[in-house]
């Protein structure tokens, strides 16, 4: 290989998790099979176990988000490390402080790890090739590129719910555009062989070329919902939305927000997933957000343990 | 391969329940350490009639040496189908050697609450302990070159074998 995968090691193994691009079938697997046994952990009353104690895990987030930074915390604490969650967006670099000058502050307190939320596509590669070999970097998510935990809780709840990949048709809905959960999404599930994905969305809110992600591109929910096993949802992304993306949320939602009717085109036993937070009444109904087919919330509580078991695939995993 | 004579595990275990046999009273709950020590605590279960669902620990988690050699590959949940407050555990393995699994075993035992009682029951104690530990029921006492790894192995008909294998080899 001429380009290696930045995440992985010249042995293969994975020092980084930065994309699901990429990324062996073998990987994934491991990490969906040791998230299980830590959902094991997170039901028991002592929710702790001492695997990374002593291990400092920064959470770097130079863009606001609440849900991600709380998993990543839970996720690492209950791995017994230490969590320094530095909200970044409002202290140094508002300073005019360099983001790889950030970083090698922060790994010259002993940093063992970096989990990066930052509003530029590849912050986190750029960091991950940055930093000492022993230093490990999560993405939690880069500009319009990546979200692979995100994408990997998504599978972990699909495989919970349907078991094999290999026979499944699955549906993302709504803005692909400004979607990096979609794209992590997308190429996690072609490598877990899932035969056919779809995208359905206004024309508006697809990138150019998402063909050549293979998948299938649909603009009505009539026909792109018929047979589906699995229904991912996206947010709106109002605060990424420029005027010409849609005429109205009502109108989005009219024709693509999912209604229980909307849904009953699907299998009946279909499932509905979100990766949150949700607009109501603009990308899906609450009739279906609390409704039976609704996984929503499993898949926050399996994102902890598929947080666990990325910390902890990526600290034993030494250069 | 090599000359060392291993005992028959089927014999082994035939002896470890003669030794069991006497103290067995009803109450008591197994719990095996995968992978050996969970095909041991099956045969105990079916052997005594325990009523109590078995418990299996995976004790990746709690090793300490996780430093050194990362995360197995294949971690398997831990069940512990009872409630481990106030209960007479007997904690089953295939091999004791270091004493360091067991260490491990009890540790997550007790993050599921504070056990009445621990008693230990191994196929094989070989020797070399780093750590004070001891089992109270033994199927036999083993001394193995010190490189070398004693695995438990079952078949598919449910035969027990024992196997010495390099270090290296196995993972």
């Amino acid at each position: 290989m001429i380009n290696r995968n930045p995440q992985l090691n010249e042995n293969g193994v994975l020092q980084h998790l930065l994309t699901t691009e990429g990324l062996p079938v073998s990987v994934l697997l491991q990490i969906l099979d040791t998230a299980e046994s830590f959902v094991g952990v997170t039901e028991r009353d002592v929710k702790k176990i001492p695997l990374l104690r002593g291990k400092s895990i920064f959470n770097l987030f130079f863009e606001s988000s609440t849900r991600t930074r709380t998993t990543f915390e839970i996720a690492a604490k209950r791995l017994s490390a230490d969590v320094i969650n530095l909200n970044v967006a409002v202290s140094a670099q508002t300073k005019g402080e360099t983001l790889l000058d950030t970083v090698d502050n922060l790994s010259a307190m002993n940093a063992d790890m970096f989990v990066v939320r930052h509003m530029q596509s590849g912050a986190a590669h750029l960091i991950a090739n940055h930093v000492q070999s022993d230093i490990h970097v999560i993405n939690a998510g880069d500009g319009r590129h990546a979200h692979p935990t995100q994408a990997l809780l998504d599978m972990f709840t699909i495989r919970r719910y349907k078991r094999d990949f290999h026979n499944l048709r699955v549906a993302i809905i709504g803005d692909i555009l400004h979607s990096r959960v979609a794209r992590s999404q997308i190429h996690a599930l072609t490598t877990l062989g899932v035969p056919e994905v779809r995208v359905i969305a206004p024309k508006t809110l697809l990138p150019r070329m998402v063909e050549r992600l293979g998948v299938h591109i649909y603009h009505d929910m009539a026909k792109g919902l018929k047979n589906i096993d699995v229904l991912m949802m996206l947010r709106l992304q109002k605060e990424r939305m420029q005027t010409a993306n849609l005429p109205s949320f009502e109108e989005y939602f009219k024709y693509y927000g999912l209604t229980p009717e909307k849904l009953s085109l699907a299998r009946p036993d279909a499932i509905v997933m979100h990766p949150g937070p949700m607009n109501r009444g603009v990308e899906i109904d609450s009739g279906v957000a609390d409704g039976k087919q609704s996984v929503i919330l499993p898949q926050v509580k399996f994102g902890i343990a598929v947080r666990m078991a990325v910390m902890s695939i990526l600290a034993g995993n030494q250069a | 391969m090599n000359s060392i004579q291993l005992p028959d595990a089927e014999e082994l275990f035939k002896h470890l329940v003669t030794e069991i046999q006497p103290d067995i009273i009803k109450g008591f709950t197994l719990v095996g350490i995968r992978t050996g020590g969970v095909w041991l605590a099956e045969r105990l279960h079916r052997e005594f009639e325990f009523s109590q669902p078995m418990g299996m620990l995976d004790v990746s988690f709690y090793r300490d040496d996780f430093d050194k050699i990362g995360l197995h590959s294949r971690v398997k949940r831990s069940e512990i189908p009872f409630s481990v407050d106030d209960a007479h555990i007997l904690l089953v393995d295939d091999v004791l050697q270091t004493g360091r699994t067991i260490r491990a075993a009890i540790n997550e035992l007790f993050d599921y609450g504070r056990p009445a009682s621990i008693s230990l029951i191994v196929l094989v104690d070989r020797g070399g302990r780093e750590l004070p530990i001891a089992a109270q029921y033994v199927g036999a006492t083993l001394e193995l070159p010190a490189g070398k790894k004693l695995e438990l192995r079952r078949s598919s008909d449910d035969k027990l074998s024992l196997s010495l294998n390099d270090k290296t080899l196995t993972v």
